[in-house]
Formats: structure tokens, sequence, C-alpha cells
């Protein structure tokens, strides 16, 4: 399985928002995706998986272009975990999850034994068999992302994409979710890329780095080769110290202290009489 | 995380052959049963009752063909299909209101946002004060409401479909129709405006087996395509991004939606006027009885549209008998209060976070 991106230009009409960009993601890695805001991370992410037609280049499926494979075809292949997913009132976790069978489904096959398996399997792995018959909106951030993960697994794909995934999340839970990451791609191979918005956490779970700035790739490889006080000024605008990470010795950046800056008060105007 | 399930009693069950799987939900086929038993009932009561009141006995003898003559042009000339077009227009209204909630992900919409129920009300209009065969009506409006439709969506077409821009064309677009139904209401010959006014609110007065043989070959054509589309529709409700990650052509089962959907409430409306609130009051009825949301509970909302229609427009006979009321102000009665709370509802703030 490879998924990568030959000289791929993604617009919206105008400036396009990433330029002539090519790039080949690990296959059976983790791939975090950082930088600033607007550097056009969540656009190649979109572009990677259809949402966005290339206006020049290509995003190949292993050597294929997407748009000659039949967008089923592709659905059995990549599965997107969207920035922010957004379900029908009342709709339970189980019949979401259960959402994520569609491409391996037809009009008369719509609960074979092998969508039953899969659908137990991901409430199993995301922990969330036990919330199955509950509404998504009655569960926590934390507990409706692990859902939305599921639906995801079900669609039993060796790719899942993620846009943000820990975004709007608590500290314990980005962390519950980012750690169901990595174990599946541990345990199973899966591929999984990721924009994240945290470059430390990205330093932590990803085994590949792809550092966009202004629409183009600034640097990739492994967090420790890419990640340095340098990248991040460049990046991110941001002047920090790497340090060591103290429980798992990847790279982590910690801002420079900060300067302080003199805030004039605005100018009186003058009353007029 | 606790694993205990809060319902131990499995409430579904996989029913599997050859090539054949399904989920099927217990609850979902209790108010199925449920909703045609009531229907059978009501249409009983719907040929039973009236000026001339004829025993449920008589009825049945009439049925098996060994009625009086009177009995039996009164049971099957006038109500029988009166009860049958009341159920198949419910039965499309609801459908139509369904598909187009879930497709604009909105619990308040209905086929009048895109256009259904302003064309059909202005060429229906048209057609009885400018002196046009009143048998045209049915036609006219069918062609109002799909000329309508058709208007809404190329205009809100802009490289893809978005449903904000819909409901919003739609809404200006009605505008436009209600306007031109009030100034033909305005310039009609007294009776005539009358006649109309009963049609506009939707009334199954006097309605024949004339206009159940072109609703039933609307249905049968419809809901095949409706079920052929549920599962895209399911996915379509997540939102777009979803939906094409799992493989739906969006554009085109968007499209497919809103053609069944709009053709649906136009054979409605071309049968008995433009009933209000069945559309948008079905879907939430079939959704609280059944506990479920999304394309399965289609069957549901169409039985439960049908009844509706059926026990409003008895109501709509007896309450003020020997008056019969159309059947719209009947569902208006019941819906627009229903509405009211779903709003009053909609606007508290949401739980937890």
């Amino acid at each position: 399985m490879s998924l990568r991106a030959h000289e791929l230009t993604l617009g919206y009409g105008g400036t396009p928002v990433v330029a002539d960009l090519s790039l080949e993601l690990p296959p059976g890695a983790v791939t975090a995706i950082v930088g600033a805001n607007a550097c056009g991370k969540s656009t190649l992410l979109r572009g990677l998986i259809r949402l966005l037609a290339p206006s020049s280049g290509a995003v190949l499926l292993d050597g294929t272009e997407l748009a000659r494979l039949g967008t089923r075809e592709v659905a059995r292949r990549l599965g997107l975990l969207p920035q922010s997913p957004s379900a029908p009132e009342g709709l339970s976790v189980e019949d979401l999850v259960a959402r994520g069978r569609y491409p391996h489904q037809s009009w008369l096959q719509q609960f074979s034994r092998d969508d039953q398996h899969h659908i137990d399997w991901a409430l199993e792995v995301t922990d969330t068999a036990g919330l199955r018959r509950r509404s998504l909106d009655a569960l926590s951030g934390g507990q409706r992302q692990r859902a939305w993960i599921a639906m995801a697994l079900a669609q039993d794909t060796e790719t899942l994409l993620l846009d943000e995934p820990t975004t709007f999340l608590d500290m314990a839970h980005q962390v519950e979710v980012l750690d169901l990451l990595a174990d599946l791609n541990r345990e199973q191979g899966r591929t999984i890329v990721m924009v994240l918005h945290d470059l430390n956490q990205a330093c932590r779970y990803a085994d590949h780095i792809v550092a966009m700035h202004q629409g183009r790739i600034h640097a990739q490889g492994p967090p420790s080769d890419v990640v340095d006080a340098e990248m991040v000024r460049t990046v991110f605008g941001l002047d920090v110290r790497v340090v060591p990470d103290p429980e798992e010795h990847t790279p982590m950046c910690v801002p420079a202290k900060r300067r302080r800056r003199r805030l004039d008060a605005p100018e009186q105007q003058p009353t007029v009489t | 995380m606790t694993r205990a399930d809060p319902r131990p009693a499995p409430r579904r069950v996989p029913v599997r052959a050859g090539g054949f799987s399904r989920l099927l939900d217990l609850r979902l086929l209790a108010v199925c049963a449920g909703a045609l038993v009531v229907g059978v009932v009501t249409i009983a009561l719907s040929v039973s009752v009236g000026e001339f009141p004829i025993p449920l006995g008589d009825v049945a003898a009439t049925l098996v063909g060994s009625g009086t003559f009177s009995d039996e042009f009164i049971i099957v000339g006038l109500r029988l299909p009166r009860a049958l077009v009341g159920l198949g227009c419910g039965m499309a209204l609801g459908a139509s209101g369904l598909i187009f909630q879930t497709l604009v992900r909105n619990p308040l919409a209905a086929p009048d946002i895109i256009g259904v129920t302003g064309g059909a009300s202005l060429t229906g209009v048209a057609i009885l004060i400018l002196g046009a065969p009143p048998a045209l009506l049915p036609l006219g409006a069918f062609a109002g409401a799909v000329v309508s439709a058709t208007l809404v969506y190329a205009l809100a077409w802009r490289g893809g479909l978005s449903p904000y821009r819909l409901v919003l064309i739609g809404i200006a677009l009605a505008a436009v129709s209600v306007a031109g139904t009030q100034y033909l209401l305005v310039i009609g010959d007294l009776i005539d405006v009358q006649r109309a006014a009963v049609w506009l609110v939707g009334s199954l007065n006097g309605v024949t087996w004339a206009e159940f043989w072109p609703l039933l070959v609307g249905l049968v054509l419809l809901f095949p395509a409706t079920a052929a589309l549920a599962r895209a529709l399911d996915a379509l409700s997540l939102s777009e991004e979803s939906a094409t990650a799992l493989g739906v052509r969006v554009q085109r089962s968007r499209l497919g939606l809103v053609v069944v959907g709009a053709a649906l409430a136009a054979f409605a409306v071309a049968a008995a006027g433009p009933i209000g609130f069945v559309a948008f009051i079905a879907p939430h009825l079939a959704r609280r009885l059944t506990g479920l949301t999304g394309a399965a509970v289609l069957p549901a909302t169409a039985l439960v549209g049908g009844v509706l229609v059926m026990v409003c427009d008895l109501v709509a006979r007896l309450v003020l008998a020997p008056v019969e009321l159309p059947v719209g102000v009947v569902t208006a009665v019941v819906g627009a209060p229903f509405f009211l709370y779903l709003l009053y509802r909609a606007n508290r703030p949401v739980r937890g976070g």
C-alpha cells in the first residue's frame, strides 16, 4: 500500500494553497503533518483523500491516480476522520459505526457476518462497546471521538487519515486518542496519516514528520532529524528550545523565554469644546 | 470503561439468507405493524361513519361484493378513494419530509424548501381562477411543483449543491410564488377564490379514484427509488466529507434524493393540494416511536404519515359535521404547536460537552 502525491497543486480557485508538492507517505508508519495555521496541511490531507480535486498533479494510490479509481474502491483502502465530524441528532454509537461499512455493502447485503464482525471489533478496540446503544450527543468529547474512530476502523482500510484528531479534547483525552492510533499502527500495521497542531505530540507519536510552510514541504523525516529550533522558527515563526522529552526522549519544543513588550496606552484625543 | 449494556435484551436480529442480509430492528417492526393496524382500523371507520352511517358489518359485506347498491356507491365510490388518497398522500409526504430533513440536516425542513408547495400552489390557483378546465388541476399542480423544484435546484447549483444554499433559494422562490398566488386570489371571482382557498389548505373533499391512480403509480415508482438511495442518504447525513470518504458519489446521490423527494411531494400535492405539516411531523413521530434516526425510519415514516392524514381527515369530516373541513386545517392545528415545541427545544442550550 503506498499513497503519494506527485507534483500536487491544490486550491479553492485563486492562489493555490498547496503548490507543486511531491510526497511519499511511508507505508505502515505514523506520519504527522505539521505547520502553522493556513500552511496548507489540512488542504493537503483533503487532496490526499479526494475531497479536493487537484488543479494539477495527482495523488497516486499504489501507483494509480485516485481520480481513475472508483470512489468505492478508494473508500475500501483509505479511511478518514474529518476535523469536525457531524452526525444527525439521536444517532447511536452502534449505528454510526455501522455506517463505516458502506463501501463493503450493497443494497441486498447490508449486514453480513463480515460487517457484524468488523463493527464489533471496532467497538471493542476503541473501548466503545459499552456505549453502543448510547446516543452520540450524550457522550463526552473523548468518547465521541473514539466512536468516530471506531467508524473509520469499521471501514477496514489499510490507511487512515485524520484531520486534527485531538482538537477540542482535553489533555487526557488527547493522549487516549493518540495512544489508540499508535496501538492500531503497531499491532495491525495500519498506515496512519494525521494533521496535528501540537508539534510535541507529533514528535512523540509520529515515525515521520512532514513540516509544511506556505503550501510546500519545508522538511520531512523522523522527528529527531527534522525538529530543531531552526525548523520551528521558519515553520511556526517561534523561538523555541528543543530538549529531549523526559518520558520518550523524542524532541520536545519549549517556547523561548518571553520578552516583555511595553504596551503603550492609546493616545488621548484632545477634547473638542 | 463500563461494559454493561443498558438494554440487555437484543432489540435487533440479524437476518441472513444467501446474498441477502439485514439487521432487523424489532421495535421498528413493531411500530410498522402497529401503524398498519391503526391504518386498517382508520380506513374501516372512514368508510363507515359519516352523514349516512354504514355499520361495519355492512361495510364488510359491501367489500366482498354483497352489499346494497347505495352502500356500494357511498363506500366504493366516495369514502374508500378518499381514505386511500389520504393514505397515499400521507405516505408520500412523510417519506419526502424525511428525505429533506436528513439531506439538509435540519429537523425543521420539509419539501417546501425545494419549492414544491409554492410552485404547485401557484399553478393550481391559476387553473382554478383563470378559468382553465378543473380537470387540469392535478396535472397543473404537478407541473408547477416540478418546474419550481427544478428552478430552485438550478439556482442553488454552483459547481455543486450545498444544502444551505438550497434552503435560502427555496425560501426566496417560495416568497415569489406566494406573491403570485396572492395576486391571483385578489383578482379572481369570489366563488373561484373560495374553491382556490380550500384547495390551498389541502383538502380531500370530493377526491375520487381519478386522483388515486396517478398517486399509486407515483408511490410504486418512487418508493423503490427511495429505498435504493437510502444508504447514500444515511452517509450524506454525516457530512459531505464523511460521505465522500465512505465512497458515496455525493452530487449524484444528492440530485437523486432531491428529485425523488420533490416528486413524492408533487404527487401528493397533485392529488389533494398542499396539505401542510405532514411532511414535517411524520418523520419526527416515526423517530420518536422507533428510537431510530436516518433512512431506517423510512417505512415507519411513510406509514405514520399515511395514518396521520387519514385520522386528520376523519376528524375534519366529523368535527363540524355536516360541514367538512379541509384536512389541511386539522393537520395545521396539530402541526403548528408541534413546530413551536421543536423550535423551543432547538433553541435551548445543548446539554453536556
